[in-house]
Formats: C-alpha cells, sequence, structure tokens
C-alpha cells in the first residue's frame, strides 16, 4: 500500500467520515483513497475550489463535533494557515496531513522536510502550536494518522501529519488497525441545544486583550500538558554512542542504514528520530548532550531541526549539519561521511 | 538476506509497474519490502526509476545507492546506473534499445532485446515484463511460482484482457536465452 493510501484508510478505520481537499503532488492519493471510499460508507468527499476553502469547511465539520481531516502538500498547507490558526485559536481538533515537498514558492514536486519552521513554530498568526507527528514508514503513517485524531480530540486542539513525497509515493506492507475507534465525548460542540442546555459558541475573537491573554494562558497549560506526556521519539545504538544523529522521516531510515555502517567501521553512532517534532524531544537530545561527542542533524532542508537540537542539547557539543535540499535526499554515503567526519577523521 | 533492486527507463515504459510486480511477488513470499518511485510530472516520456528493497529482515533504508540488480530499460539509465551496481551483482539491459555494451567486467550482465520481442510476440510496451521474466530466471531473488497470482493481485478487473498478455511476456523473458 501506497504511504498516502495509508494514510486515508487509516483515517477512515479511526472514525473520520469529512475529508475536504484540493488536489497537489504529492498527495494526491490521499484524496483519490477518499474519493472512491467517503461516499460507500456515508461520509463526505468534497474536492473546494481551493485549500482556503477547504480547510475552512474542515473548520466548521470540528465544530459540529466530528472527527475531519484535509491533507495538501508544501504550496497548499501554506494557504490554509490562515484556518489553521483558526482552528487552533478556536480550539478545535483536526488533522491536516502535509505530504511535503521541495519549496519555497511552488518550488518541485519532490520530497521535502523544509516546511519544519512552518509546522512545529506556529505557521499561522499567533501563539498557538500544532501537534506534528512525523512518520518514517507506511506502517507509520497509517499509525501516526489514528494517533493524531486521538491526541487531537483530546487536547482540543489540531494536529499535523508531517510526511514527505517518499513516505507518501513510497509502497511497503501495512497492518491496518481493525479495532473500532474510541471517540471521546465533546460537551462544547455545536450540536444543537434543543432547549436542553446553554448555547455552546466556538469562536477565536476576543476583543479584550486580558481575557484573550488569559485563553492563551490557558492554552499554553494545556501545551505543557502535551509535551509532558505526548512527547514521542525512537532511540537507536544510542546506549554507547559518541555521535548521536538527530534525523525525522526518510532522512531517519537513511540515518539508520548509516549508523549501522558506521559501527562496523568501529565508530560508535546512535540515532535520536522524534516521532513528535512538536513536543520536541529535548529530553533525549540533553541527556545525550552529557555523553556523545557531537550531534549531526540530517535534514531534507538547509537545516531547520538543527536550531532545535542545538537548543535542546544547550550547545554543549557541536551540532553539524548534514543536508540536501529542493527536492534532493541525503545519501547513505553523505551521512556515512558525515559520521566518519564527527567521529574524527579517517578513524 | 537483502536485495536491492533498481528500474530505470522513460516514463510510459513500465518500469514502475514492473516494480509493483516484484513487489507484490515479494509479498506473497513473505518478505519485507518497500517499492519507491521516482519519477517527474510526466505521463510519457522523461525519466523513471522504481527502487525496490526485498529483505528477510525489516527495510532500512527505501533509497538504493548501489543496487545489486540493475534494469536498464534504454541508453540514458545504463549510463547512469551501470557505475553504481554493487560488485559482482547483475544488470538486465534492453538491447533492442540500447546499442552499446557494459564497460563493467565485475558484474553479470544479460542482454535481452526485450522492446523488439515484445513487438514480435503480440504484446507491444510490455518489455518491462519480459525483463522481469529473465530477472525472475537469473538473479534467484524471487520465485516463478505464483506470478499468476500476483498478477491477478495487480491487474484490476476492469484490464483483465491484460492478464494473458502480461503472462506471456514474463514467459518469453523466461525463457529467452
Amino acid at each position: 500500500m501506497k504511504g498516502n493510501e495509508a494514510i486515508a484508510e487509516a483515517a477512515i478505520r479511526a472514525g473520520c467520515r469529512h475529508y475536504f481537499g484540493y488536489p497537489i503532488t504529492p498527495q494526491t492519493e490521499v484524496a483519490a483513497y477518499m474519493s472512491k471510499r467517503m461516499p460507500k460508507i456515508g461520509g463526505t468527499f468534497l474536492q473546494a475550489e481551493s485549500e482556503v476553502a477547504a480547510i475552512n469547511m474542515v473548520y466548521g465539520v470540528s465544530a459540529a463535533g466530528k472527527r475531519v481531516m484535509t491533507s495538501s502538500s508544501s504550496p497548499g498547507v501554506s494557504l490554509k494557515q490562515e484556518g489553521i490558526s483558526y482552528l487552533a485559536g478556536s480550539d478545535l481538533p483536526a488533522l491536516i496531513v502535509n505530504v511535503q515537498r521541495g519549496g519555497p514558492g511552488l518550488g518541485g514536486i519532490q520530497p521535502s522536510q523544509s516546511d519544519y519552521f512552518q509546522a512545529t513554530k506556529g505557521g499561522g498568526h499567533g501563539d498557538y502550536h500544532l501537534i506534528v507527528l512525523a512518520p518514517a514508514s507506511v506502517q507509520e503513517m497509517a499509525d501516526l494518522t489514528g494517533l493524531a485524531f486521538d491526541l487531537a480530540d483530546k487536547y482540543r486542539m489540531p494536529s499535523m501529519l508531517l510526511a514527505d513525497g517518499t513516505m507518501g509515493q513510497m509502497m511497503e506492507p501495512v497492518e491496518l488497525p481493525d479495532k473500532e475507534p474510541e471517540m471521546i465525548e465533546k460537551p462544547w460542540a455545536l450540536t444543537g441545544t434543543q432547549m436542553k442546555r446553554e448555547h455552546n459558541i466556538v469562536n477565536s475573537l476576543y476583543l479584550d486583550p486580558e481575557e484573550l491573554e488569559r485563553i492563551n494562558f490557558e492554552r499554553y497549560e494545556r501545551y505543557k500538558k502535551v509535551a509532558e506526556n505526548e512527547t514521542r521519539y525512537e532511540s537507536y545504538m544510542m546506549d554507547d554512542a559518541e555521535i548521536c544523529i538527530v534525523a525525522f522521516g526518510i532522512a531517519a531510515r537513511v540515518s539508520k542504514n548509516a549508523v549501522n555502517a558506521a559501527r562496523q567501521k568501529g565508530v560508535k553512532a546512535g540515532l535520536i528520530r522524534p516521532i513528535t517534532l512538536w513536543p520536541f524531544p529535548e529530553k533525549p537530545i540533553a541527556e545525550a548532550a552529557d555523553k556523545v561527542k557531537a550531534f549531526i542533524s540530517v535534514e531534507l532542508s538547509m537545516g531547520q531541526m538543527i536550531e532545535d537540537v542545538k537548543l535542546a542539547s544547550s550547545c554543549k557539543k557541536p551540532v553539524y549539519l548534514c543536508n540536501r535540499t529542493g527536492g534532493m535526499i541525503p545519501s547513505f554515503d553523505q551521512v556515512l561521511d558525515a559520521i566518519m567526519n564527527a567521529a574524527g577523521g579517517d578513524k | 538476506m537483502t536485495t536491492e533492486i533498481l528500474i530505470a527507463g522513460f516514463g510510459g515504459q513500465g518500469v514502475l509497474f514492473a516494480g509493483k510486480f516484484l513487489a507484490y511477488k515479494g509479498l506473497l513470499e513473505g518478505r519485507q519490502l518497500s517499492w519507491l518511485p521516482s519519477y517527474g510530472p510526466e505521463m510519457r516520456g522523461g525519466t523513471a526509476s522504481c527502487s525496490m528493497v526485498l529483505s528477510d529482515e525489516p527495510v532500512g533504508s527505501p533509497i538504493i545507492a548501489n543496487p545489486d540488480i540493475l534494469i536498464a530499460m534504454n541508453l540514458p539509465s545504463m549510463d547512469r546506473y551501470e557505475p553504481t551496481v554493487k560488485p559482482g551483482g547483475v544488470m538486465l539491459a534492453d538491447s533492442s534499445l540500447i546499442d552499446r555494451k557494459a564497460e563493467r567486467t565485475d558484474i553479470k550482465v544479460f542482454y535481452v532485446p526485450a522492446t523488439k520481442l515484445a513487438q514480435e510476440i503480440g504484446t507491444p510496451g510490455l518489455a518491462n515484463m519480459i525483463m522481469t521474466g529473465k530477472l525472475i530466471k537469473e538473479c534467484g531473488v524471487i520465485s516463478y511460482d505464483s506470478v499468476e497470482e500476483t498478477l491477478h493481485k495487480i491487474i484490476p478487473a476492469s484490464k483483465a484482457a491484460m492478464f494473458e498478455k502480461n503472462l506471456k511476456a514474463i514467459e518469453c523473458g523466461y525463457n529467452y536465452e
């Protein structure tokens, strides 16, 4: 199954019955899959007139308390940012999928990770975060889609699946969940009062600055809980590692092979793979900073996550960048060279 | 054991489909695998390639730097990827479109005039599956068993007529000496 199809099927199995989108390579298979399946199961598939329309349709369904998603690729996700900020400001859960391609501008159609800043630092205006999940296999494309819905509902905030063109286009065997999704109550949803309760209001407009400040502080208390409870990462060969690679998505797959090869050459390399990019796994990196000689941030960008690696490690050790961008992917050799250089010449 | 296979050619030559066939074949044999396409925005023309990793363990990187097996469907693909094949590896070249011989002497090379054969046996456009048949015969990575079952899996019911043709092309490649 293709990664994009795995997202779509996993979303349906997670109880998502409403999809709004607008086609763009390399994520179009998500929409194509939804267009086939949704009508058969009584769901909604709607190709909107634009990305902006699609994200605002997501807002509407989410306010009504239903699981809803949209998907796009980098330029399209930029268009959605206003709506994403409104979702965050209204405390509405939803899933936004970004199967990244090279940028900036229209860029290209090959894989990229250069929307890291946009995804993890807000993207739209105002004080807010998304839960950002970064799959590194087709299996995780499915698993993290389900998780993204659960976390979004639990913490009343939008979540983002930040994949790249490789993950979307790649086929791997995948096992899909076959148990009923657990839905939580949403007493805040706009479901009609039926004259039995007070009106619910979903809104992001607060003209009284004191009230807006209070709400933002409350929201950040919730973000703190997310960081405490939901930070996820994979640690590979880190017990005795001297060189620590930090990489997510496809970069982590390439890096894992390079770690194995470095170990065969006698260099103790390890890998920390963030699964949540926000909240970023600061703790394991801070701990590693006391043990390793150096960090290498492997990215499909000009170096974006590297800033978080430096922050998390308090710059106690050098942090090197190993990168390709614009749709290119760091090669196995490039990562291995970076490890050997960081380890000190031709050890 | 892990085998990395790269299939490369023009868009429209069925490079991705041949890879998909091998991927499903591997799946039916209970192996771990990844299938990664790479192509431009064109439906026809342009360059297309497909990287496949078949393994008994979970697949590490789906991106191949040095394939064990290369199927070169045209000259630009052979020019570009012949130097990357692992020493001791295998290259299969469509000799009806490639008019040069391999430069490497440390790899096994099979020349199959697949495009020409495909026309002769009445399955034009299926040079990809002729090459696939030859790969099954010579490389021992996957078995000939369950070829039909695999084809049923990847050919949609609406294109059932393509089943016989694909099978014929695979057999042609398998039996080509």
